[in-house]
């Protein structure tokens, strides 16, 4: 399989003048459509849909779960959606169910999650982990089940590692596509609904008709053999494999102006 | 003739108000405005079998479990928003240290739903979501039923009454009608679900400061059982317009908390020593306090009410 440009190695990668979180960054904004509304989350997606704000994306909209409509930057690097200067300066300081209403109407486009496990239908697990063969309580949905089962369509961000894209996961905190096509529909969940790419620190995967993520781009300097050998099942690529385009100067500029230390983006 | 006061000390109000074995609702503001203080009372008091009700609650629920008050809690998350996960919530689900917990896993939606439902006063709030998701089939509180008006498939959430919601405010009236601004969450249905609020607010105000801004009131209090005057009592999370988040005192909390004994170490420091918010605040220190005060208000434009 050969990817264009030709292989690098990672050295280079971080040579390139660019985080692989400020690659991932990039991506997820370029996910969000002008005009779209978006239920935003922390950490890489705040910084997404910053950046898809600054460029491409000047009237997409921001939701969060504890009622808050946003649509400028906030004035400070926010740790939790709750920080004060996210609520300073917001559009709305309104309550969940106001947010989550539109998510169930169909009216939000996009929604971020981030996992702990996700498996080839894009089903996440953020309930349980496993290390040491031990199970490990872990914190559990918050809106992520919410997101996923309601918002148009879902990106995940996580890293790439073959524990965390696992052939079944454990336990569906948050469905992507079940068991494969239709699945969602008999569920009963939302038509036009479910995940459509998820973001990793080697890739970009995107769902087949029949709910299986495939390849769809690797990161410069990546190679297709690395992806396969850090999932954990056969995963498939796509005829027109791509390069992931790394991020502008511009996108750069914003995330750097947002995060100057680099507490997202390191 | 003036209604009588339903001003009291955190102390009396959790003696009176929260008794081992009730369903409490804390963190309804989300990462915002969550009563530390009056937790920090219940651990003090020694109550026993709580259920803790709430979508996050931040490091709260982490430190009530920690500190063997809690016999279940149903949310949607718990853990250390910036920092990671709970360590006292993992060792109770996975050891059964100090003592094991049922874990009633909702969504954010979900549990917004099961106390909209009960501030309604109906036996449930229909949504499409967890459909799919094992929370519904390990919730006993989410049923799927078919729908009345269509052919859909629909989740019946089972309506929620917490015995007591407790509320952190900006301010409050001697009779509990309180302005809440900034962070909402599920604090309106919550404390209309509940069946005793108690509010713990920052400034105590003239009823007629309230009645200035009745879009503002968003708890009556006819639905207050006890008010609570106790500044900085949400630290370390944030009140707008009163203090920021203590970012740091989440960290550290997530590095001191990870052995069982630095969790009893912590106890005994922030909440078995300090008799009450004001020694805390002591242990805080002023160049801490200082730090997380207002640095540029930010006054919202008037409304005029006149006619």
């Amino acid at each position: 399989m050969t990817v264009r440009p030709q292989n690098r190695s990672e050295t280079e990668l971080a040579g390139h003048g660019y985080t692989p979180s400020e690659l991932m960054i990039a991506a997820a904004s370029r996910e969000i459509g002008d005009g779209e509304l978006v239920f935003v989350g922390m950490r890489l997606p705040m910084l997404a849909f910053l950046v898809a704000r600054r460029t491409h994306a000047p009237s997409a909209v921001g939701l969060f779960e504890n009622g808050i409509v946003r649509e400028t930057p906030s004035a400070e690097l926010l740790y939790t959606m709750g920080d004060p200067p996210n609520l300073r300066g917001a559009t709305q300081c309104g309550q969940m169910i106001d947010v989550m209403g539109f998510l169930q109407q169909g009216r939000v486009q996009v929604g971020f999650l981030g996992a702990a496990e996700i498996d080839r239908f894009g089903n996440l697990n953020t309930t349980w982990g496993h290390r040491d063969r031990e199970a490990q309580r872990l914190p559990g949905s918050g809106g992520a089940c919410d997101i996923a089962c309601l918002a148009r369509r879902t990106v995940v961000l996580l890293a790439h590692e073959r524990s965390r894209l696992c052939e079944r996961v454990s336990h569906i905190t948050s469905p992507g596509y079940g068991s494969g096509n239709g699945w969602r529909r008999l569920q009963g969940l939302p038509a036009d609904s479910g995940p459509s790419a998820i973001i990793t620190t080697l890739g970009v995967l995107r769902f087949g008709p029949d709910g299986e993520a495939y390849l769809a781009s690797v990161h410069p300097g990546i190679s297709v053999e690395e992806v396969l050998a850090n999932t954990g099942w056969t995963l498939r690529v796509a005829d027109d494999l791509l390069e992931t385009i790394p991020p502008s100067e511009e996108e750069l500029a914003v995330m750097r102006e947002l995060d100057p230390n680099h507490f997202w983006t390191r | 003739m003036k209604p009588e006061s339903k001003l009291m000390t955190m102390r009396d109000a959790i003696a009176r108000h929260v008794p081992s074995g009730s369903m409490v609702l804390l963190g309804a503001q989300l990462e915002q405005m969550i009563p530390f203080a009056a937790g920090h009372e219940m651990i003090r008091q020694g109550r026993r079998d709580l259920t803790l009700l709430g979508p996050i609650s931040d490091i709260l629920f982490d430190q009530m479990i920690g500190a063997g008050c809690v016999s279940r809690v149903m949310a949607a998350w718990v853990g250390n928003v910036s920092a990671g996960v709970g360590y006292c919530f993992r060792r109770a689900v996975e050891h059964n240290i100090p003592r094991r917990i049922e874990v009633v896993d909702y969504s954010n939606l979900t549990l917004a739903l099961a106390l909209h439902a009960g501030a309604m006063g109906v036996p449930f709030m229909p949504t499409y979501s967890t459909l799919g998701s094992d929370l519904l089939k390990k919730n006993g509180n989410l049923r799927e039923f078919p729908s009345p008006v269509n052919e859909e498939k629909l989740i019946a959430v089972r309506a929620l009454r917490p015995d007591v919601a407790i509320v952190h405010v900006q301010r409050a009236d001697a009779q509990g009608n309180a302005h809440i601004w900034g962070s909402l969450g599920v604090a309106v249905d919550g404390l209309r679900a509940a069946r005793k609020v108690i509010v713990i607010a920052e400034e105590i105000v003239d009823a007629s400061v309230i009645s200035s801004d009745p879009n503002r009131t968003l708890v009556p209090g006819f639905l207050v059982a006890a008010v609570v005057h106790e500044p900085w009592g949400a630290h370390p999370s944030p009140v707008q317009g009163c203090y920021g988040r203590d970012h740091k005192f989440f960290s550290e909390y997530h590095e001191e908390t990870r052995s069982l004994e630095g969790f009893e170490n912590w106890l005994t420091d922030w909440v078995a020593r300090p008799a009450g918010r004001p020694e805390y605040m002591n242990r805080l220190g002023a160049s801490r306090v200082e730090a997380l005060g207002i640095k540029e208000h930010a006054l919202t434009a008037a409304a005029d009410f006149g006619y």
